[in-house]
């Protein structure tokens, strides 16, 4: 008696969860998919009737599919660069005698913790006088940046693992320092380069602040910056802002369902590390 | 060419990106605040003002105020994210059927763009289409309330918003520390005839102490940077009642055009955050640097 008690307690929680996290993404999902007149009453209607026109109007008045370009060359690029950047410095930190290891290593940890807001001034500036504003590499260079951290953590995490005698067969074997690393351990290394890139990617994908400022023309702008300066006039159009945001999403959405473990693995690397 | 000199090469394309866009702004930006510099005026160049710009931070009501409602976002948010989120990881280390699926959609809204969480919180909240009011009154449409036009709803809705999205962060870091405790303490532990309060008590809590520091850390930090949600939800509004400092650092700067009373204000955050990270630091120990040697 008293542990079927127990068991309805526990999976009426886990019920509960699952309500908590996944109804304010539902809810818009269902927004996405009413139409024209159901997106106005109040009541709200609970089922939606309206198919995929919101989605249709946000692509040709919205210009959806550009944003979401516009992102993707953004987080593409950044995660590619990043990831290179960061795996040539998490290998130096974890298999190379480099002088200042934890200094080093506490130094990056203590600028992932930097408030954006007091570095963005002084970037801003110096993308200006560039002339980098409103360019895909104003973006990506401070994405880059923001991104590093977390790209040689986990990576330096990863690296560490890998037994010694890899190098030192290559080496025996005739092969450089750069050599080595290009083709006998970045390979083995894959699982940690492949999670780093999952987390990059979904932070370009979303970063808001220095897209907000960097990015002012709309032509060039990313997908959160489209979605929170969503325009309308006098009333909100709910109807296409849901299925912009929507379509913003899902493919995070994906990402999660098919990586998580990766995903998972990656975040706590990047605080187990410490 | 040898290891070392190997290993400091590789470093370098990485120090350029850290110290062209991390250090040298922040020296950049409190250099910039003791001067006064606006955008709209060029011609007056930058003119020496001292601890001028530190003092409006002290006499600004508007400043005073996000410097308030921040702190309590701070300790608000914190708080619950790592309560939600150690009961999240206390679950998610059970073995269940569907544990898999559960996890996934615990991590749902931490991968969900912040902008279009805020834009979701937003609509949940309208007071004439949101769910909230749907579910408080029904089909009572007169009773539909503007839970973003109330000084205290809109604080709470925000608050809300970050602890939806964010709790799944400190649930996976808890749960990475849960999994380190070994099985057989608590089996000892149930054999000397222990409640599950007191093994909880006297095992989990104390042996993840480091998991809870790291995760308060974590979240602290971060939250100390709340923007997007503000941004999007309220705009500092109403009446100022919702203004975070590194909105109101950000208004100042580019809204405003006034660079040198703006880089103070993110001087002001930086300095905060600074203090706030040592006291953790100091708490974890010495922990943090022996396992900085990765």
């Amino acid at each position: 008696m008293k542990k079927w008690v127990a068991k309805i307690a526990f999976w009426a929680w886990v019920g509960l969860l699952l309500v908590f996290s996944l109804t304010p993404f539902l809810w818009f999902l269902i927004t996405s998919l009413k139409s024209q007149i159901q997106i106005l009453q109040s009541p709200p209607a609970i089922w939606p009737e309206g198919g995929f026109h919101f989605y249709l109007s946000a692509i040709s008045r919205f210009q959806l599919f550009r944003f979401m370009k516009n992102s993707l060359v953004v987080a593409g690029s950044t995660t590619v660069l990043s990831l290179t950047i960061g795996a040539l410095a998490g290998y130096a930190l974890s298999r190379l005698p480099v002088r200042r290891k934890p200094l080093i290593l506490g130094g990056i940890l203590a600028v992932s913790m930097f408030p954006q807001i007091s570095i963005v001034g002084p970037v801003w500036r110096i993308l200006r006088s560039l002339g980098l504003l409103n360019t895909y590499p104003g973006l990506v260079a401070p994405y880059i940046m923001l991104t590093l951290p977390l790209a040689i953590w986990i990576m330096a995490s990863f690296f560490k693992e890998l037994p010694t005698e890899l190098e030192e067969a290559a080496k025996i074997d005739g092969c450089g320092p750069l050599k080595t690393l290009v083709k006998v351990v970045a390979p083995v290394a894959a699982p940690g380069i492949f999670t780093a890139a999952i987390l990059i990617f979904i932070f370009a994908w979303n970063e808001f602040f220095f897209a907000l400022l960097i990015m002012t023309r709309p032509e060039i702008q990313t997908l959160p910056v489209g979605i929170a300066l969503f325009p309308g006039q006098f009333t909100i159009p709910w109807g296409e802002l849901s299925a912009a945001s929507v379509m913003a999403t899902l493919p995070l959405v994906f990402l999660v369902l098919l990586f998580q473990r990766r995903i998972i693995r990656g975040l706590s690397a990047g605080s187990i590390v410490q | 060419m040898s290891d070392r000199r190997f290993g400091t090469l590789l470093l370098i394309p990485a120090a350029i990106f850290i110290l062209g866009l991390a250090i040298f702004p922040v020296l950049q930006s409190i250099w910039l605040s003791f001067h006064q510099i606006l955008l709209a005026l060029p011609g007056l160049g930058k003119k020496f003002v001292g601890l001028e710009n530190y003092g409006r931070i002290l006499t600004d009501p508007a400043a005073r105020d996000s410097i308030g409602f921040t702190f309590l976002f701070v300790f608000g948010t914190t708080l619950c994210e790592l309560i939600l989120g150690l009961a999240m990881a206390l679950t998610l280390n059970r073995s269940f059927r569907g544990r898999g699926w559960v996890r996934a959609a615990i991590l749902i809204p931490w991968a969900i763009p912040t902008v279009v969480a805020s834009q979701m919180w937003r609509y949940i909240l309208n007071d004439q289409y949101g769910l909230v009011n749907l579910f408080l009154f029904g089909s009572d449409t007169a009773s539909y309330q503007a839970w973003l036009a109330h000084p205290w709803g809109a604080r709470l809705a925000v608050m809300a918003a970050d602890i939806w999205k964010t709790s799944s962060f400190a649930a996976l870091l808890l749960l990475a520390g849960l999994q380190t405790i070994p099985n057989e303490l608590y089996e000892a532990a149930r054999i000397d005839g222990a409640s599950p309060w007191a093994q909880f008590r006297r095992i989990t809590l104390p042996l993840l102490k480091p998991a809870i520091l790291v995760t308060l850390l974590f979240r602290t930090m971060d939250a100390f940077r709340v923007f997007d949600l503000v941004f999007v939800m309220t705009q500092g509004g109403p009446a100022s009642s919702t203004h975070v400092l590194q909105f109101y650092g950000y208004q100042r700067m580019f809204t405003e055009g006034d660079m040198g009373y703006g880089s103070a204000v993110s001087v002001v955050v930086f300095l905060t955050i600074f203090i706030v990270s040592l006291f953790y630091i100091r708490a974890m120990g010495t922990r943090l640097f022996e396992r900085a040697k990765v």
